[in-house]
């Protein structure tokens, strides 16, 4: 009994900083509609610029004080982010600031690098709370039972500031109906503005109020942000006692999982939200969001047609110059290629089910890490034959995406994405954990191709074969009856539901058919490395596929592959300089607000303003839909 | 002749209010009948139930002297229901004549099928249909720019896609300038005309109702207070009742003539 109190007393201190940062990110996306990546990065910033002034400023006041500058801090960062990065784009297509943010989160980790150094810094003790207390002869430390304390009444402050004062009554009103809240005369950017400081300055106070317990370190901005999207949306998008509620579940179970199922205490998160979201979709306190209200932003998409003869003939040209690398490229050329080629399949695949599903996975990951997973699991441990092992991981990857699009798919927008990120996080906390199968953190080597293949010349091939064959079946279907379905299911569900076009069903086949090309492209990656490794299934490869889609252009059929090898190419050049993620970072916010519809729409754009047969009319452009 | 739709004692309720309440009417082969009634009267919930949107709490709907309550809008529509919408919905991405192609795809059911190119898929045929409606000049425009009322024509198109013996028509003329409405219920009379579909439509317009319904039905508070043609229905006190509350019937009546 006293243990299982004492257990309790840890998750809810644990749970306080959560909820600073979840709220925070819940109150940004309730009012902009942004899923602001960076949010973890804010909470970093928040604790390097906590240790720094704590160091400065001594004594009780000079700790609190840290604490609270710190917050204060990071919301001025918050508007110079606000204003620099995400104003131009307001108007971009949904989620596309996203974008932005992971520019973001880039520039700041390498800025943290620059100021802070690369090693973890330990928190100093609070002044005057260094011991412990026993509560019912368990200890307890003294900061734990402070936080546990000051939490609700920052949780009061807040609840009173949203429902009390005018600032808060903008806020719910915009996060209701944005547009009413602007026709009513409330200066939007102003209110986007303060929003996202207060935001921020809630995550800073949550990075600067952990320091006591955890330090700060260059990894946290990851480390917090699952378990904040968890929290967030367990609470429902936007509610701040559910995310306080939220906070306080996750913490708790996970104090309890460290204790009796040390093994599983990811995954149990994870289950966790799954259940909640199948029970409540739009979680615990959640309101459900209104279906096309802020739809689709900016002018629809083009009318598609397939490759005139002209552009099959350059891209035919293209891929025999390719076929040809061998003869004048070097090793080195040859694994780069292999290593774009993987990398333009996994981004089409996503692509695919986002461009023209209109289905925003944010865990796309674990098609392409579990396709290589299927294969490594099956070559380590059956010793399956690779050009076997080769074939079933797609397979594998397809039904993985089967169950989890069947469970997803109940749900829309922002939630879908969440809930697709949240089983890709299940998985890869599973890779992680189990280790007697997947090895953990080691990963699984020796996954070599056969013999005959085992040549990087002819695995080139290889790869050159599969990728551009799934790219172009991924276009090929794209103007097939399948794709138009899946196109009008995006457009318009009512009108396809009511001519006989069951949506679910088409949306799910271009799911699992998504999932099975992101396979194939793990598959291709796990036999050109020889091993796999768990963060082929992180967070981080799931955004980097987004990340590549959307800068090519979504509503442009070719952005998928143009970004993927645009960027792994930039990245290629980038990763030889120390600082690159801060160059990187400032490239892709370059352009997210010079090129919001994409690399290839914005070429688009230009073709039709100063290229041949400038006309506005749709119909007689013919040229520029094939791109 | 026989009732293509028909509907017995057709009931909705939410929670305590009865939004449809004991309604029963038949639609014949070939005809053009309207419901009407002020706001509220129950129009909507009682398309909702015809179409599977929405499952009646008691009552049932015969198509073609077949039970077809309780079936989703998607077997509805494959029964021969077309239906057309009081906002339009569009495939905002594609060209006026893959919006008709469409749904041709999904009546010859080739909706998974990943082979020809869908865009040569029964061109001609979508065509055709756009050329009913008067679209044809437009068919490979991009659908995103085309104007409101060529949206509505369009939409009837693709209603008509599945030869439908039924069109349920909610509202078909709302948004739409003057001039365009009574064009548009012309065109749609004259589809009847030739091709012997039946529609039920919904409409606040009353020249519109007044000049092409074959028969008019009037729902008040969810029942159905009179039924009968365009005459019968002007001259049904009940009804200018309801519609001009109590009083000065005769010379306001007059008014909604002209």
């Amino acid at each position: 009994m006293e243990f299982f109190v004492a257990q309790i007393l840890t998750g809810l201190a644990n749970a306080s900083s959560l909820f600073l940062v979840a709220c925070g990110l819940s109150l940004i996306f309730g009012v902009t509609r942004i899923v602001n990546f960076a949010h973890g990065s804010l909470y970093m910033l928040g604790a390097y610029i906590g240790l720094t002034l704590m160091e400065v400023l001594p004594g009780h006041f000079g700790f609190w004080g840290s604490i609270l500058l710190a917050g204060i801090a990071v919301g001025l960062i918050g508007v110079v982010i606000e204003m620099l990065v995400l104003r131009p784009v307001y108007r971009a297509p949904e989620l596309f600031q996203l974008v932005a943010t992971f520019g973001v989160i880039l520039v700041i980790q390498d800025l943290a690098l620059l100021i802070w150094g690369p090693e973890d810094q330990l928190g100093p003790r609070a002044p005057g709370l260094r011991g412990v207390f026993r509560i019912m002869g368990e200890p307890i430390p003294k900061y734990d039972i402070v936080l546990l304390i000051i939490t609700p009444f920052i949780a009061l402050a807040l609840w009173w500031m949203m429902t009390r004062t005018r600032l808060g009554v903008l806020v719910r009103a915009a996060t209701q109906d944005r547009e009413m809240v602007g026709a009513l005369g409330v200066n939007q950017a102003w209110l986007f503005t303060g929003v996202f400081a207060l935001g921020s300055a809630l995550a800073g106070l949550g990075g600067a109020l952990q320091l006591p317990k955890g330090g700060a370190d260059l990894l946290m901005d990851f480390t917090i942000l699952t378990p904040v999207f968890v929290v967030v949306v367990i609470g429902g998008m936007g509610s701040l006692p559910g995310a306080y509620l939220a906070a306080i579940i996750i913490s708790v179970l996970n104090v309890f999982g460290v204790t009796y199922i040390p093994q599983s205490t990811l995954v149990l998160m994870f289950i966790v939200m799954i259940v909640v979201l199948m029970i409540r979709p739009y979680g615990l306190l959640g309101r459900e969001e209104v279906a096309g209200e802020h739809g689709q932003v900016g002018e629809p998409e083009e009318p598609i047609k397939p490759a005139s003869a002209r552009v099959r003939a350059i891209v035919a040209v293209g891929l025999a110059l390719l076929a040809l690398l061998p003869l004048f490229g070097g090793n080195f050329a040859l694994v780069l290629t292999t290593d774009i080629l993987i990398f333009c399949l996994f981004a089409a695949s996503l692509h695919f089910l986002l461009g023209l599903g209109g289905m925003v996975s944010f865990g796309h990951a674990a098609y392409y890490g579990g396709g290589a997973y299927v294969a490594a699991l099956l070559v380590t441990w059956t010793e399956t034959p690779m050009e076997l092992a080769f074939l079933l991981a797609p397979i594998g990857a397809g039904l993985i995406a089967i169950v989890v699009g069947w469970v997803c798919l109940r749900l829309t927008g922002v939630y879908f994405a969440m809930l697709t990120l949240a089983f890709a996080q299940l998985l890869w906390s599973l890779v992680w954990q189990w280790q007697e199968v997947t090895g953990g953190d080691d990963g699984l080597v020796n996954i070599w191709p056969a013999g005959w293949l085992n040549d990087n010349t002819i695995y080139f091939y290889v790869a050159l074969v599969f990728s551009v064959g799934g790219i172009l079946m991924l276009r090929h279907v794209a103007h097939s009856p399948f794709g138009y379905a899946l196109r009008a299911a995006r457009d318009s569900k009512r009108q396809a539901e009511a001519t006989g076009i069951d949506t679910r069903r088409v949306q799910l086949l271009a799911f699992t058919f998504a999932g099975f090309m992101g396979g194939l492209a793990g598959a291709l990656f796990v036999f050109s490395k020889g091993s796999v490794f768990p963060n082929e299934l992180e967070i981080v490869r799931s955004f980097d596929a987004l990340i590549v889609v959307f800068l090519g252009g979504v509503k442009t059929l070719a952005g998928g592959v143009v970004g993927a090898g645009f960027f792994k190419g930039v990245e290629d050049v980038l990763t030889r300089f120390e600082y690159w993620r801060l160059i990187m970072g400032l490239l892709i916010i370059f352009v997210v607000v010079v090129a919001p519809e994409g690399i290839v729409g914005s070429l688009r754009r230009a073709w039709r303003h100063f290229g041949p047969g400038d006309s506005q009319d749709a119909a007689t452009t013919k040229e520029e839909r094939r791109l | 002749m026989s009732a293509i739709l028909e509907t017995r004692g057709l009931t909705k309720t939410f929670g305590g209010l009865t939004a449809v309440d004991d309604v029963s009417f038949a639609l014949q082969k070939g005809e053009l009948l309207a419901m009407i009634g002020p706001n509220g009267a129950g129009k909507s919930t009682c398309f909702n139930m015809l179409m599977g949107q929405l499952p009646p709490t008691s009552g049932a709907v015969y198509l073609d002297g077949e039970v077809i309550t309780g079936l989703g809008p998607r077997q509805i529509w494959r029964r021969g229901v077309g239906r057309t919408f009081q906002i339009t919905a569009t495939y905002a991405s594609m060209t006026v004549v893959e919006n008709v192609q469409m749904a041709l795809l999904s009546h010859n059911g080739e909706i998974f099928r990943v082979l020809p190119f869908a865009h040569r898929m029964h061109r001609d045929r979508a065509l055709a249909l756009l050329d009913m409606v008067g679209m044809a000049a437009q068919a490979d425009r991009h659908c995103a720019v085309l104007a409101y009322g060529d949206l509505k024509r369009m939409e009837l198109a693709i209603a008509l896609a599945h030869d439908p013996k039924l069109l349920l028509m909610d509202e078909p003329t709302a948004g739409m300038a003057p001039r365009e409405r009574l064009a548009l219920m012309e065109l749609t009379a004259r589809i009847v005309a030739e091709q012997g579909v039946s529609v039920l439509f919904t409409e606040h317009d009353m020249d519109v109702v007044f000049g092409h319904a074959h028969r008019i039905m009037v729902l008040n508070r969810g029942a159905l207070i009179a039924e009968g043609n365009a005459a019968e229905i002007r001259a049904n006190p009940l009804v200018q009742d309801v519609y001009l509350g109590g009083g000065t019937v005769f010379g306001r009546a007059e008014k909604t003539d002209a």
